[in-house]
């Protein structure tokens, strides 16, 4: 089946089986290897992307549903050699270890600022409830979300999924906010 | 792991979606949200020859007002039911316990009526759905039929549901000024329910006028503490008169036994959460 995804602001046209997981597309067709597969159970979150502007599990999406649609994966968050404000704050703080959990981390820790610009301790946990660190690494993680959303604007997100006016908005396909 | 081969199907009616369950066979598996049903196919429980998607068909999103009744779309996400102000407004129950349902970006995914379809008895939205008395509306290869949930759920992962129909809406009553609480227990983070008890009252002053109460788990379908809702009505809301309420809570009850906990363990659990259930219910 083929299907046309942009994924990091560049529109891929191929041929997938129905089967194929985003994930494996995203990995193996696509050559983006910074989303990271880390359980068999959707428990882990490493592999989280943004679709059509929300976080998903890659591993649960099927690339046929992504068609037409937008991913933002954690190697589309950089602009111009400059990390993106909660990249940075992970660096900063010392939110990983293996680092294994991280793209997710990140692309979660987004999703949950666009939804709640300053969170407390407590709304960063549950934010994140769906993605694990098995090194444990969590106090730092939740500090790196915090002192990020010192450092951004309301919703700030990768430039396609900037708030502007209280209002998300997409370069491409699902408005959602 | 990978999913089996399958052929996949992305209708963009319901009409089609029928035709093309019915012209598959019963080998055909729904996707609505695919929270669960991925999960299943990437480890192989299940292997559908044919994949028919809801996610194209724009009918089965969204919530709207029919006067007595909030209607929800089937494949309305959870993320969207959070944050709906009709369900806030005429049926808070189900705010609270979608709140709880999985972790965020399975909320983005996983869908109101792909949910209830599913039906595993430790899903999260099946006994709100029975203390709501909601109803489904159904659509097979004979029409439409609306069935209720006391009738739809019939067993572990087992509904009403015909292999050709298709759930299209959900229709909750109104329960306008209701407070609620669900109350939720399991061990872990993103772990389904061991027992959890959803609740929903009117009251007025310290009095409760109505009461709804639906145990999670605590038998193959949803079931609704009726004795607990009975020795509730018409009472003050004092700690001692709901502690005494919460006592029958197991009654009636077959939950079943695994890993996490038995019979006896999951009949104390329903006492003590219906307690807390309607405590916080009753404080809005």
């Amino acid at each position: 089946m083929r299907i046309t995804v942009t994924v990091d602001g560049t529109s891929y046209t191929d041929d997938v089986e129905p089967r194929t997981l985003l994930v494996h597309h995203l990995r193996e067709k696509l050559g983006k290897t910074g989303t990271v597969v880390g359980c068999d159970t959707s428990n882990c979150g490493a592999c989280t992307v943004h679709l059509n502007g929300q976080s998903v599990k890659s591993c649960s999406v099927l690339a046929v549903q992504a068609d037409e649609g937008e991913v933002t994966t954690v190697e589309g968050l950089a602009r111009d050699g400059q990390l993106h404000p909660v990249q940075q704050a992970f660096r900063d703080n010392h939110a990983l270890q293996c680092g294994f959990c991280t793209p997710g981390m990140i692309m979660q820790s987004i999703d949950l600022l666009a939804d709640n610009p300053n969170p407390d301790e407590e709304a960063v946990r549950e934010g994140l409830e769906g993605n694990l660190c098995r090194c444990t690494g969590y106090q730092n993680i939740v500090r790196a979300v915090r002192d990020a959303a010192g450092h951004m604007r309301p919703g700030a997100g990768p430039e396609a999924e900037q708030v502007a006016g209280g209002e998300r908005t997409t370069t491409g396909v699902g408005g959602d906010a | 792991m990978i999913p089996a081969p399958f052929d996949y199907v992305a209708p963009s009616t319901v009409d089609e979606a029928v035709r093309a369950l019915a012209d598959a066979g019963e080998d055909a598996k729904v996707l609505a949200g695919g929270q669960s049903l991925l999960p299943v196919l990437r480890m192989r429980l299940a292997a559908p020859t044919t994949v028919v998607d809801l996610g194209k068909i724009g009918e089965l999103k969204g919530v709207r007002d029919e006067g007595d009744a909030v209607v929800i779309g089937a494949m309305t996400t959870h993320y969207d039911v959070q944050r709906d102000p009709l369900v806030h407004d005429h049926a808070l129950l189900l705010a609270r316990a979608t709140d709880t349902v999985a972790d965020p970006q399975v909320r983005h995914r996983g869908t109101f009526g792909g949910s209830l379809a599913h039906a595993d008895p430790a899903g999260d939205l099946l006994a709100p759905a029975l203390a709501l008395d909601a109803e489904m509306v159904i659509q097979g290869t004979g029409g439409r039929r609306t069935v209720s949930a006391a009738e739809f759920f019939q067993d572990f992962f087992t509904t009403s549901l015909a292999p050709e129909d298709i759930l299209v809406e959900v229709r909750v009553p109104k329960h306008t000024g209701w407070t609620a609480h669900y109350e939720k227990f399991n061990r872990v983070a993103q772990a389904w329910s061991m027992v959890a008890v959803a609740a929903t009252v009117r009251a007025e002053g310290g009095t409760v006028a109505e009461a709804r109460i639906g145990l999670t788990n605590m038998a193959s379908i949803p079931v609704r503490a009726t004795a607990v809702e009975q020795a509730l009505v018409g009472r003050s809301a004092d700690a001692e008169t709901i502690r005494a309420a919460a006592e029958h809570a197991a009654e009636g009850t077959s939950p079943t036994v695994d890993g996490n906990a038995d019979v006896e363990y999951r009949q104390h659990l329903a006492k003590v959460l219906t307690g807390r259930a309607v405590e916080a219910a009753m404080a809005g």
